[in-house]
C-alpha cells in the first residue's frame, strides 16, 4: 500500500501505477552479445535505495524515475 | 448466571438462539460468549489435537477456545469467534470440531493417547507406510468449521481514510490521546474494536476532571472521527493501516465487514495489555477463566461466571476482580503465589500459594491449592477458577510497524522500545489511571508537536506490588497447558528444546504454539519463557516470535473486495452484442471481449456451425465483427520515424492508403503482437494490434516515447471503442461492399489487397480496407460506433441475396489456421522470434536499432536448430492431434521433443484435418514424417509448408 508521487498529478495510490523496474540504458547494437545480454537482463537489485521507473497507468500516463528505499519503502528525494 | 442488574445489555430485548439445537435465550448487547455463560455452558469447544473439552477463557479478540459455527438469516460463519460476534435473534449456533458434538465428542479417546501424540507428531509416528496415508484421517479430526456450500452474496467494501492523527485503542491512553491531539487543531482517527469506547472507564468507579470516568470518555471524543468495532490488523508500508469493520450489527442486518485503508501522519498505540493464563497442572478445564475475562463477563453482560470462585494470581491486578466478584455476591478466595499477601475484607486470601490441581466432570468442581513445590495441598471446591498471570502488553501492530521491543523483567514482558513512535497506556506496561491517562495525553500532544496543554487529572494510584514471574510448575508427570487451542503443553515445550529446537520461530513450527486462531495471544510469553529455562537462555535473547498481519483473522472476501467476478474482469461488449445474442449467437471470452463463437441453428451442432460459416465465408460472403480489434491512432511528424523504430517491418517506406502486416518485438526480440499498420497520411498512422494486445501495443509504445526518444514529436491515441469494423469476407464481398454507396473506387487497381480508402456513406466517415483475416478477398468497413448498428443491419439486408451470413471467431480460427496465419500467443510463446515464423526480410533490409533487433543477432537467435512454424498433415486424415502435442524423436534408445503442435482443426475446405506447430529445424525436414505423442499415443503426421489452401494468394487478390 505505497503511495507515489506523480510528478504531473501528486501522491497517489500504489494501485494507480505500473512498476517498470530499474532503468537501464540501451546500448547501440554494436556492442557485444555479453553488453547486451547485461542490458536486458542484469539489475543491481539494491537494498536501499533504488531508482526504478514507475508509470501512472491509471492516471495520465507519465513514466518518471523515483528513488525507493527497498527494505522500508520510504520515499528518497 | 444472569445477575439481575448490571451490565451494558438490553434485559428488555430478549433474543433467542440454538446451541446445538437447545434453545437458548440472551439479551441484546450480549455476544454470543456472553449469552453461553449466562447460560451456564461450559463446554465450547474441543481443542484441536486432543478433543480435550474447552470452555470461555477469555472475552474479547485472545480467547483462544470459542470457535462456533454460527448461521443466521441466510448467513452462515463456519469458523465465528464466539467473543467477537454480536448475538441475535434466532441465531443457531452449533460446535465444532466435535462428533457428534462438543458435548459428547468421541474422538476424546485421543486424549488417552497423549503419550504418543508429542509435539511434532506428525513428523514421527505417521511415516509408515507413508504420511499420505495418514493424513486425510488425521485432518478429518482436526478440523474447525465446515465451510458451507453457499456462495457468499454479500457486498465487501473498501474505504480510504487519512487524518493527522490515527489513535489504535480507545481506553483511557487513547482517549486522552485523542482528546489532546484535538485539541491542538489536528483532524484524529480513533479505533476501537469494541462497540462502547472506553474500555475499563466503562465501569471505572474513578473520576477523572471532576466527573465520573465514563462521562468524560463520552466527552473525551468530541471533534474526533470514530470508528468502532473495527480492528486495526495490520501495519503496511509508508505507515499506511489495514482495518476492518465488523458491521454485523448494521441496520440491514449482518453486513459483510468492511475494509479500510488508513494513512495518518502520526499514530498513536495505545492497544492495551492481554492478561496471561497461569500454567499449572490441568489448567485447561472448562470453569478456568482470565481474571480479566471475569470482570468483563460481569461488568458488560451482567454475567457472573461462577459463585464459588478461587482467584488465583500472581500479580496484583486480580484482586480488584475478586472484590467485584464478592460485591456480586459470590464466594472468592485468593491464592496469590507471592509471599505476605494483604487481607481483603470479606476474602480469603492465602500467600504463597498455587493452583496445583483441578477437576471435575464437564466443569470445575474442586482446585488443589498449595505451594509451588507442590508438598503440600488443600483440596478447594470452585466451579470458577478466575487465573492471572500477568499481563503481556499488545505490542503487535508496534512490533508490525518497525518498532523494536525489550524484555522489562520487573513487569515480566515484553515492552516497546520508544524510538520516535507514540506509545501510551497499558501497552507500555503502565497498570494504573492515572499513568494511562499521562502517558496518552502526552502522546497527544507529541504527535503534533503543539505547545502545553493541561491533561486530564484523576487520584493517584496506590503503590503496586510486583508480580513474581510463574511461567509452570516442576510437577513430573503433569499437563500443564501452555496454548490451548492446539493443545500444545509445558512438556511439548521441553520437549522441543531438548531435541534441539532453541530458536522460538523454530518452537513455534515443531510445536503448532502460536498458531491457532488466536494467534497465540494468550500462549506466546508463557511458552517463550518455558523454552528460555529449558534452554538456560535469557527471556531477552529468546525473544519473541515475529509478529505479522493480520491481528485477528480476516476474511479473505473483504481483502478481494469488489475485485471479483465481473466486477475484477469485466468483459467488454461489442457495439451489436445485442444483434449477435438475435442472431443466435454464442458469445463466449475472448481476450477479455465477449465475441460470437459461431452463430448455431435451431438444432445445429457447434461443429456444423462452424463447418457451414467457414464454407459460405469461403465461397459465397460471411459477415464478421471485428470491433475489438485495437485501432492507435499515431500522429505527428515524426510518427513515421517513430514507428519505423518500434516495428520490425519497415513502415516508414509506407505509401497513404497502403496496408502492412508488421510484427511487434520485445526488446528480447520476442514476437510481441502482429497487427496491420495502416499510413492515413503522412503524419498518421493507424495501427491494428490483437483485440487483447491493445493496451499492451499504447502502453509500450508509450514507453519507448517517454524514456527512450522523448524529443520525438508523436502521440498516440486508442480509439478503438469510437470505431465500428465489419469484415465482408469470400468471392461476393465486393459486391456487398458496393451496395452501401460510399463513393469509394472497389476495383482492384484503385483497392487492392493490403490498401484502405477514407469514404462516407451518406454523411458517415467510413474507412474500408481491403485485409484478409480469412484469405478470401475481404473488406473491413469501419464507421463511428453510433452507426453500427445501422451498417451491420445494413450489410446484413446488402448481402441477403448474395447468400451473406455471419460468422464467429471459432470459424474464423478454422478459416485462418487453413492459411497458416498465425495467432499469437497461440502459435507463438515466449520464446518465439521473428525468424522462426519464417520472417526474415526486415532483419537483413533494415538498418535502424529498430526495438529487439540486437537480441535477433544473438547466437542463439541464429541457431540453425531452432523451432520453426510449420504445417502437419496427420497420416490419419480423420483425426485432429490435440494441440500440445508433442512431436517426438527417438535417437539412441530415447526418445526427445522436437516440438509440439500449435493449432490443430478439420479443415471443412480440405476434408480433412490440419496443424500448425513449431518444429525443430522445421524448415529443413519438409515431407518428412514424424511422430506425434499424446497422453500415452503416438500417431504420425508429415511435416509441409504453413498454408494448406490457395498458397498462391489467388483469391485473395481475385
Ligand atoms: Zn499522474
Amino acid at each position: 500500500m505505497l503511495a507515489l508521487p506523480c510528478p504531473h498529478c501528486g501522491t497517489r495510490d500504489e494501485a494507480e501505477f505500473q512498476f517498470g523496474g530499474e532503468p537501464a540504458v540501451r546500448p547501440p547494437s554494436s556492442v557485444s552479445d555479453t553488453v547486451w545480454a547485461d542490458y536486458l537482463y542484469m539489475r543491481r537489485n539494491e537494498k536501499g535505495a533504488h531508482r526504478e521507473l514507475w508509470c501512472h497507468a491509471g492516471g495520465c500516463g507519465q513514466w518518471f524515475v523515483l528513488t525507493r528505499d527497498t527494505a522500508t519503502h520510504a520515499v528518497l528525494p | 448466571m444472569r445477575l439481575a442488574v448490571g451490565g451494558r445489555i438490553d434485559r428488555g430485548k430478549m433474543l433467542r438462539f440454538t446451541w446445538n439445537g437447545r434453545a437458548l435465550s440472551g439479551f441484546a448487547g450480549d455476544t454470543i460468549a456472553s449469552a453461553l455463560l449466562a447460560n451456564d455452558v461450559k463446554i465450547v469447544a474441543r481443542s484441536f489435537k486432543y478433543h480435550r473439552p474447552r470452555g470461555l477463557f477469555a472475552a474479547w479478540v485472545d480467547e483462544p477456545n470459542a470457535v462456533v459455527d454460527v448461521r443466521w438469516n441466510g448467513q452462515h460463519d463456519p469458523n465465528a469467534r464466539a467473543t467477537l460476534v454480536a448475538l441475535r435473534d434466532g441465531m443457531v449456533i452449533t460446535g465444532v470440531n466435535g462428533f457428534p458434538s462438543v458435548d459428547r465428542d468421541v474422538a476424546a479417546s485421543l486424549d488417552l493417547l497423549h503419550r504418543f501424540l508429542p509435539a511434532g507428531f506428525y513428523y514421527k509416528s505417521f511415516m509408515a507406510p507413508s504420511w499420505h496415508y495418514y493424513e486425510p484421517r488425521i485432518r478429518a479430526m482436526a478440523g474447525l468449521g465446515r465451510v458451507g456450500e453457499a456462495t457468499e452474496t454479500r457486498s465487501f467494501e473498501t474505504r480510504n481514510a487519512r487524518s493527522d492523527v490515527l489513535v489504535i485503542g480507545a481506553g483511557p491512553a487513547g482517549l486522552a490521546a485523542a482528546k489532546a491531539a484535538r485539541a491542538t487543531g489536528a483532524s484524529v482517527l480513533l479505533v476501537d474494536d469494541r462497540a462502547a469506547l472506553g474500555g475499563s472507564l466503562l465501569w471505572d468507579t474513578a473520576t477523572i476532571d471532576d466527573v465520573p470516568a465514563h462521562a468524560w470518555a463520552t466527552a473525551a471524543i468530541a471533534g474526533v472521527r470514530v470508528l468502532s468495532r473495527t480492528t486495526v490488523f495490520g501495519a503496511y508500508d509508508q505507515g499506511s493501516f489495514a482495518l476492518l469493520e465488523d458491521r454485523a450489527e448494521a441496520p440491514e442486518g449482518w453486513a459483510a465487514p468492511r475494509l479500510w485503508v488508513v494513512r495518518a501522519k502520526r499514530v498513536i498505540f495505545a492497544t492495551g495489555a492481554i492478561e496471561r493464563p497461569l500454567v499449572f497442572p490441568d489448567n485447561d478445564r472448562p470453569g478456568i477463566m482470565a481474571a480479566s475475562a471475569v470482570l468483563d463477563y460481569l461488568r458488560q453482560y451482567g454475567v457472573l461466571a461462577g459463585r464459588q470462585v478461587i482467584v488465583a494470581t500472581n500479580n496484583d491486578s486480580a484482586y480488584g476482580v475478586a472484590e467485584a466478584l464478592r460485591d456480586a455476591g459470590a464466594a472468592v478466595e485468593i491464592a496469590d503465589a507471592r509471599d505476605d499477601a494483604p487481607a481483603i475484607p470479606g476474602i480469603k486470601v492465602r500467600s504463597a500459594t498455587v493452583p496445583l490441581g483441578t477437576g471435575g466432570r464437564g466443569g470445575l468442581a474442586w482446585v488443589d491449592l498449595g505451594p509451588r513445590d507442590g508438598s503440600r495441598r488443600d483440596r478447594v471446591s470452585a466451579d470458577l477458577l478466575a487465573v492471572s498471570g500477568g499481563w503481556s502488553p499488545a505490542v503487535h501492530l508496534f512490533s508490525q510497524a518497525g518498532g523494536a521491543l525489550q524484555w522489562d523483567a520487573d513487569l515480566a514482558a515484553f515492552v516497546p522500545m520508544q524510538a520516535g513512535q507514540l506509545v501510551a497506556g497499558s501497552v507500555t506496561g503502565a497498570a494504573d489511571l492515572a499513568t494511562c491517562l499521562a502517558q496518552g495525553h502526552a502522546a497527544g500532544l507529541a504527535a503534533t508537536d503543539a505547545g502545553d496543554l493541561v491533561g486530564p487529572r484523576t487520584a493517584a494510584a496506590s503503590p503496586v506490588r510486583p508480580i513474581l514471574p510463574l511461567w509452570g510448575l516442576d510437577l513430573p508427570g503433569t499437563r500443564q497447558w501452555v496454548d490451548y487451542q492446539n493443545d500444545v503443553t509445558a512438556k511439548d515445550v521441553r520437549l522441543a528444546a531438548s531435541e534441539g529446537y532453541r530458536s522460538v520461530e523454530h518452537l513455534k513450527r515443531y510445536t503448532t504454539l502460536g498458531m491457532a486462531t488466536d494467534q497465540g495471544k494468550t500462549s506466546n510469553v508463557n511458552g517463550l519463557a518455558i523454552l528460555a529455562d529449558a534452554t538456560g537462555q535469557a527471556i531477552s535473547e529468546v525473544g519473541t516470535t515475529k509478529f505479522r498481519p493480520p491481528f485477528t483473522p480476516v476474511p479473505l472476501a473483504a481483502i478481494a473486495g469488489l475485485r471479483h467476478g465481473a466486477l475484477f474482469a469485466p468483459l467488454r461488449h461489442l457495439p451489436v452484442h445485442d444483434d449477435h445474442l438475435a442472431l443466435g449467437a454464442e458469445m463466449r471470452d475472448y481476450g477479455g471481449w465477449a465475441r460470437p463463437a459461431c452463430y448455431r441453428g435451431i438444432g445445429e451442432t457447434t461443429e456444423a456451425a462452424i463447418k457451414r460459416e467457414a464454407a459460405n465465408a469461403r465461397f459465397r460472403v460471411g459477415l464478421f465483427d471485428g470491433s475489438s480489434l485495437g485501432k492507435i491512432e499515431v500522429y505527428g511528424p515524426d510518427a513515421a520515424a517513430f514507428l519505423n523504430l518500434m516495428y520490425y517491418n519497415e513502415v516508414a517506406n509506407l505509401r497513404p492508403g497502403r496496408l502492412r502486416y508488421c510484427l511487434l518485438l520485445r526488446e528480447t526480440g520476442v514476437v510481441f503482437d502482429d497487427g496491420v499498420v495502416g499510413r492515413l497520411a503522412a503524419d498518421r498512422y493507424l495501427l491494428s494490434p490483437s483485440s487483447s494486445h491493445t493496451a499492451g501495443v499504447l502502453a509500450m509504445l508509450e514507453l519507448w516515447h517517454q524514456t527512450e526518444y522523448p524529443t520525438m514529436q508523436v502521440a498516440f491515441h486508442d480509439v478503438t471503442a469510437a470505431w465500428a469494423t465489419f469484415a465482408i469476407s469470400g468471392p461476393k464481398s465486393r459486391d456487398v461492399v458496393a451496395g452501401l454507396g460510399s463513393g469509394a473506387d472497389l476495383s482492384d487497381q484503385a483497392l487492392p489487397h493490403m490498401a484502405m480508402t477514407e469514404n462516407f456513406i451518406g454523411s458517415v466517415p467510413c474507412r474500408i480496407a481491403r485485409v484478409s483475416f480469412t484469405g478470401e478477398r475481404s473488406y473491413e468497413v469501419s464507421v463511428p460506433s453510433g452507426y453500427a448498428q445501422s451498417l451491420w443491419q445494413h450489410l446484413l439486408d446488402l448481402g441477403a441475396a448474395a447468400g451473406i451470413m455471419p460468422y464467429g471467431i471459432e470459424s474464423l480460427s478454422v478459416l485462418r489456421a487453413e492459411k497458416g496465419y498465425i495467432l499469437i500467443g497461440t502459435d507463438t510463446d515466449g520464446m518465439t522470434l521473428p525468424v522462426d515464423l519464417g520472417l526474415e526480410g526486415p532483419l537483413r533490409a533494415k538498418k535502424i536499432d529498430f526495438v529487439g533487433k540486437r537480441s535477433l543477432l544473438t547466437p542463439d537467435a541464429t541457431r540453425a536448430d531452432r523451432r520453426q512454424l510449420v504445417g502437419l498433415l496427420p497420416a490419419d486424415p480423420e483425426t485432429v492431434p490435440v494441440p500440445g502435442s508433442h512431436a517426438v524423436l527417438r535417437e539412441g534408445g530415447a526418445s526427445r521433443s522436437l516440438g509440439w503442435i500449435t493449432t490443430a482443426c478439420r479443415s471443412p475446405v480440405l476434408q480433412r484435418s490440419v496443424a500448425l506447430g513449431m518444429i525443430e529445424s522445421g524448415r529443413a525436414r519438409m515431407g518428412e514424417e514424424i511422430s506425434l505423442f499424446h497422453l500415452g499415443k503416438l500417431s504420425r503426421a508429415r511435416i509441409v509448408a504453413p498454408c494448406f489452401y490457395d498458397p498462391a494468394g489467388e483469391k485473395l487478390h481475385g
